[in-house]
């Protein structure tokens, strides 16, 4: 079993130190897409980090008996299943943000921290580590998706979580909305802009000039 | 991993197991689910209904959304050619998935409002007063918008021509722009606004709309298309391809 302070690596690391969209710029998708308004965001990050967990998880305890030519596919199979299973669990208790969410629970699947953890980590960690890793990264990623989602929300519609904090033109007030910051790409700049600022922070992280 | 042995028994073995293992799971999470989502289903067009008819401020939660809705709304289903109403088609009837079969697939011609074919029958919902009288009904429109189809409650007056609400509840409209069609300030200006004008489709959105004009409303700014598309459901479903005869019957009265 690993020690106190290889658990707390696994968990905290990745959410500045290895995060898995600033360093190695996995899942942009999902996070271009659904950070218009911080509430779909805090969901994504919550479906996103239960199935990367629990996929480490269970990949992890039979990872001596996957067969190694058949082990992305068993991945899949595995990640898809819980996938469905997040899916069908919004549906029934948060109608509302599934409906707002739509097609973007069911590309959890295709979502490459989730593969990219069970296929780098989780074949070859301890269940127990696994997991961590799994909760670890899904906080990273919950990490740049909150941000980004304060930001934009915040700039682009004048509220956070629905409550009006500058209040708009159109509703009369004095803040007209960004509407650059409305549009999915704009997420683009701004992951641009975090990962300039953490590797300012953390200079380490920067690739080498080749 | 590179150290085991691996024979063709084992690995099917594997992954039949595994297949098995997340079936069961997932089925038996869609099952055990199912009621609880068609509920939710169910709740979230009743809300959708209830805030068409004006009466959502009325009830604060979900039981209370229901019970309000058993009291004062009555689902009715008529047929839109004639205008007169008919019995419930079947006990799941859905007016949007019975506009791509052939029993009740009627085509749309001449018209832009975006969809080749609608349901020969629909649904309507009256909205009753304390006193049982037919306050509000309520019509379900739809029709393209600029991305996709937009879904949404048409509430009018008991004259049948007077809007109150115009309720979008499933659209596709760019945020920001097309999708401030759910902005209360512009969902305000619907009210009072008339579908005709002597018997003639009259209601359009236009630019730069007088509050006084209660044939038009102002478009959306920086969504001529989304406006556009509101026009052409709302022109669609006035008109006598739409709930034009039945409006004109007006038989909710008797």
């Amino acid at each position: 079993m690993a020690d106190t302070k290889e658990m707390k690596k696994a968990l905290f690391g990745p959410i500045i130190d290895s995060n898995p969209i600033a360093l190695h710029i996995l899942g942009i998708c999902s996070a271009l897409a659904i950070t218009t308004k911080l509430e779909t965001a805090l969901v994504m990050s919550l479906a996103l980090t239960t199935v990367t967990a629990f996929s480490n998880l269970f990949i992890s305890l039979i990872r001596n008996q996957i067969p190694s030519s058949v082990r992305i596919i068993i991945q899949m199979t595995i990640i898809a299943s819980l996938v469905i299973v997040v899916d069908q669990v919004l549906k029934a208790y948060s109608y509302e943000i599934s409906k707002q969410l739509s097609v973007f629970v069911g590309l959890i699947i295709t979502n490459c921290i989730v593969m990219g953890r069970a296929e780098a980590y989780a074949m070859k960690s301890p269940p127990m580590m696994s997991f961590l890793d799994g909760i670890g990264n899904g906080l990273g990623y919950s990490f740049i998706l909150i941000v980004i989602g304060t930001v934009k929300e915040l700039f682009g519609f004048g509220t956070i979580l629905g409550f009006e904090i500058l209040p708009l033109v159109q509703n009369g007030g004095w803040y007209t909305g960004n509407g650059l910051l409305i549009l999915p790409f704009s997420s683009f700049i701004l992951i641009g802009l975090m990962i300039w600022g953490i590797r300012t922070i953390r200079p380490e992280q920067v690739e080498p000039k080749e | 991993m590179s150290a085991k042995k691996e024979t063709l028994g084992k690995t099917v073995g594997i992954v039949v197991a595994v297949c098995l293992v997340c079936s069961i799971v997932v089925s038996g999470a869609a099952v055990g689910l199912r009621s609880l989502q068609n509920t939710n289903a169910a709740l979230d067009m009743k809300t959708n209904i209830l805030s068409a008819a004006g009466l959502l401020d009325q009830a604060s939660n979900k039981k209370e959304i229901a019970e309000l809705y058993d009291a004062r709304v009555e689902e009715k289903f008529i047929d839109l050619s004639s205008g007169s109403y008919v019995e419930k088609p079947s006990e799941d009837f859905d007016m949007y998935k019975a506009a791509k079969t052939e029993e009740f697939g009627v085509k749309v011609e001449n018209s832009n409002v975006g969809f080749k074919q609608r349901s020969s029958v629909a649904a309507v919902y009256h909205i009753k007063d304390d006193s049982g009288v037919v306050s509000r009904i309520i019509l379900p429109v739809h029709g393209s918008g600029l991305w996709d189809l937009m879904y949404g409650f048409l509430a009018l007056d008991n004259d049948g021509q007077t809007i109150r609400e115009l309720i979008y509840y499933q659209h596709k409209e760019t945020p920001g722009l097309g999708a401030e069609i759910l902005n209360p300030a512009w969902q305000a200006k619907w009210d009072g606004k008339k579908l005709y004008k002597d018997g003639d489709v009259a209601i359009s959105v236009d630019k730069n709309v007088g509050n006084d004009n209660q044939y038009a409303v102002d478009a959306l700014s920086g969504a001529t298309l989304t406006s556009n598309g509101v026009e052409n459901t709302l022109q669609y479903w006035a008109s006598q391809n739409g709930y034009g005869n039945y409006l004109k019957n007006q038989s909710w009265k008797s």
